[in-house]
């Protein structure tokens, strides 16, 4: 008899490709998600919250927020310790995962790279720990894949920066003790460091959403928003600020979006073992199998693909291209692996009984954010062509 | 205040385990070893009591190479180094010789507080930290669901099935805890990458001062025979209850002497 492997990564022999350390810390974000999340986020997306204050806290005693940055009390760790580490809280929930990338590779990221050495001080090891949360306001109610034309202005008034406008769909923004916010200046785009108790930020929590539910979605308005002169930060100027950011999380993502797709895989492979029709179990029907297969082929692609980019990134030799073949390629598998997922259950396939469904609209949000689909293609068609599709 | 804890590299507790047709060992290789569940408890323990009275704790763990992971695993949560006893001639051995290595690795190196998890999860026996106190010639103070450490007094509840015992020793003791004692913390990612760096100290039975042929299979006091696999489960009855569903259960339990 064969033997039976239904864990995809076993079947690919991925635990090969990593260290010790790497499946060390894998092992506990797993341990952890079992114990803390999964029993009770299906609860959390229902009633559509989280609580954030307190799983920042616990993430951030396992290290878990700006993992990937030097110094400042953060864990320094390696591009495939945080891959891996988004991966298994994702198979918990994206939102979580949200909750993660936009603290440390949007939030964090944003003050270690291009912060003065003031800002880094205040903000980083708070952060790190979680007792301070961050946001990161890009998009814009009108611009949303093109945010190079954002309306938020920051003019000078003596010393002081003054900031007017508003973002959109702003994650953690309700929870959030510190904003980084792009405007618009008369020296082009700039980063601002804005504590969120400064008069005139006001954020409005965003209801009705299908999908991200246990996470917090955001509009924020800015209404003459006074800050001081070292606000800003120093470092980068333009685009490639947010952009330098987002290509961190997006990192973050080609790991993350697998956590989603193995968890419904592993669902849904347990559960066609397990009912029966026709007086045999579903898993043995061959359209069964054919759907089990190709998403098993799928996502153990998807996972040498995003192996290959953090090992790249360890060597500071990936480029914002191939993390948008990785963003691209593992949402996309990803979103197909968990709406197959869904039909092998059935009627059962639309209740938060089970994690598909959750998965499955989450990762609706994960295809949209941090570039769509769209715009990562007709990035990497520009690569293949050298025309541009979208400007 | 010296601690030591005993930890040992088990199967996967959720894996199937299996027994090897050749010698009737357990087949280790064919399932993930983890670091046995309540030795979290007992490193736990250990590193509590480490925060509040100070001291050194460390790891002590007799297996083949790989248990070295489950060293490093204590290791990353907090413990500061590791002892590693790991022979060839060692596969195979009862409790008795498990024991004697661990004693003669334990005995004057100074510790005041030897702390185990009551039970491993593959042999289930629940008798080596007895024996190791009995080699030792320390009080045993098992079963732990608390500790008190007050001076070089040690104090336990010893959980029974009715409540529990109060049980004082001065150290040096050895000491054994049930899981309800604290909740395992989760290594932090700094404590893996720093896991790597902590002393580690790698020894064989006879640095253990125990000969060779005391120890695994060929002198164990207790071989397996044979095995068989536990029978498949036979099918249930489905009773349909049609009003009377209360009556049929209490006459099964009636006809299987349950009441
Ligand atoms: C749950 C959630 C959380 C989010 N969190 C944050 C956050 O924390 N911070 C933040 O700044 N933003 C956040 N976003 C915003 C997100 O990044 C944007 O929604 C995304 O960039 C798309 O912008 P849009 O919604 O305005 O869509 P649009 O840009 O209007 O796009 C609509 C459609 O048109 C397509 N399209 C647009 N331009 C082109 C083109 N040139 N060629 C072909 N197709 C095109 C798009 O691909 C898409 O299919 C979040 C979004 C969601 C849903």
């Amino acid at each position: 008899m064969t033997m039976q492997v239904q864990d995809v990564f076993t079947l690919f022999s991925i635990d090969h490709l990593l260290s010790e350390e790497e499946r060390a810390i894998q092992g506990v974000v797993r341990n952890f998600v079992d114990d803390q999340i999964r029993p009770y986020v299906a609860d959390w997306f229902e009633e559509g919250t989280l609580p954030a204050r307190e799983l920042a806290l616990e993430l951030g005693k396992l290290g878990m927020l700006g993992m990937h940055l030097e110094g400042y009390g953060c864990a320094g760790m390696s591009g495939v310790a945080y891959g891996l580490a988004a991966l298994e809280i994702e198979a918990g929930d994206s939102g979580l995962r949200s909750l993660m990338s936009v603290q440390g590779s949007l939030a964090m990221y944003a003050i270690h790279a291009f912060g003065s050495e003031e800002q880094r001080l205040e903000w980083l090891p708070r952060m790190a720990t979680g007792e301070a949360i961050g946001c990161f306001g890009l998009t814009e109610p009108d611009f949303g894949s093109n945010p190079s034309g954002m309306r938020t202005t920051a003019r000078r008034d003596g010393d002081d920066w003054v900031i007017d406008g508003s973002k959109i769909w702003i994650t953690n923004g309700n929870v959030a003790d510190v904003s980084i916010v792009w405007a618009q200046t008369e020296d082009g785009i700039r980063g601002f460091v804005a504590p969120t108790s400064t008069p005139g930020f006001q954020a409005n929590l965003i209801h009705k959403k299908m999908s991200l539910r246990a996470s917090i979605t955001s509009e924020l308005v800015f209404t003459s928003m006074r800050l001081p002169g070292d606000a800003m930060l120093p470092g980068v100027r333009g685009m490639k600020g947010p952009l330098s950011c987002l290509n961190e999380a997006r990192f973050g993502i080609a790991f993350g979006a697998l956590g989603a797709a193995r968890d419904c895989l592993e669902s849904a492979t347990a559960y066609a073992i397990n009912r029966e029709q026709f007086d045999r179990p579903i898993a043995g029907f061959q359209l069964t199998q054919k759907k089990l297969v190709d998403m098993a082929l799928e996502l153990g692609k998807g996972m040498l693909l995003a192996l290959h980019l953090g090992r790249l990134k360890d060597e500071h030799r990936v480029t914002p291209e191939q993390i948008s073949l990785g963003k691209l390629n593992n949402a996309r598998e990803s979103l197909a692996i968990a709406r197959e997922c869904r039909s092998i259950l059935g009627g059962n396939g639309i209740s938060l009984e089970y994690p598909i469904i959750r998965h499955m609209n989450n990762l609706e949000s994960v295809f949209t954010y941090e570039g769509t689909n769209e715009m990562h293609t007709l990035i990497i068609g520009q690569v293949l062509t050298g025309i541009s599709a979208f400007r | 205040m010296k601690i030591a804890v005993c930890v040992k590299q088990v199967p996967d507790t959720w894996a199937e385990k299996r027994l090897r047709p050749a010698d009737s060992l357990l087949d280790r290789e064919s399932a993930e070893g983890v670091l046995n569940e309540l030795d979290e408890y007992a490193v736990e323990e250990a590193l509590k009591i480490q925060e509040a009275h100070g001291g050194e704790v460390t790891i002590v763990s007799m297996g083949p190479e790989r248990a070295v992971e489950t060293i490093r695993k204590a290791l990353s949560m907090g413990a500061d180094a590791g002892i590693h006893i790991v022979d060839d001639a060692l596969s195979g051995s009862d409790a008795l010789a498990t024991s004697a290595v661990l004693a003669g690795v334990l005995k004057d190196r100074g510790f005041d507080l030897i702390i185990f998890g009551s039970e491993s999860t593959d042999a289930r026996m629940s008798v080596v930290p007895a024996m190791v106190s009995e080699r030792l010639g320390l009080p045993q103070l098992t079963f732990a669901q608390k500790v008190d450490v007050n001076g070089g007094t040690i104090t336990i509840e010893r959980q029974t099935d009715y409540g529990f015992d109060s049980v004082e020793a001065s150290s040096p003791v050895v000491v054994s805890v049930v899981e309800k004692i604290n909740e395992p913390r989760y290594p932090s990612f700094k404590g893996i990458m720093a896991a790597k760096k902590k002393p580690l100290e790698t020894l064989s039975v006879a640095d253990a001062g125990v000969a060779a042929g005391s120890v695994g299979t060929g002198a164990a006091w207790s071989v397996v025979a044979d095995f068989a696999a536990r029978p498949p489960k036979a099918a249930g009855t489905i009773v349909n209850d049609e009003g009377a569903g209360g009556v049929k259960i209490a006459e099964f339990l009636a006809t299987n002497k349950i009441i």
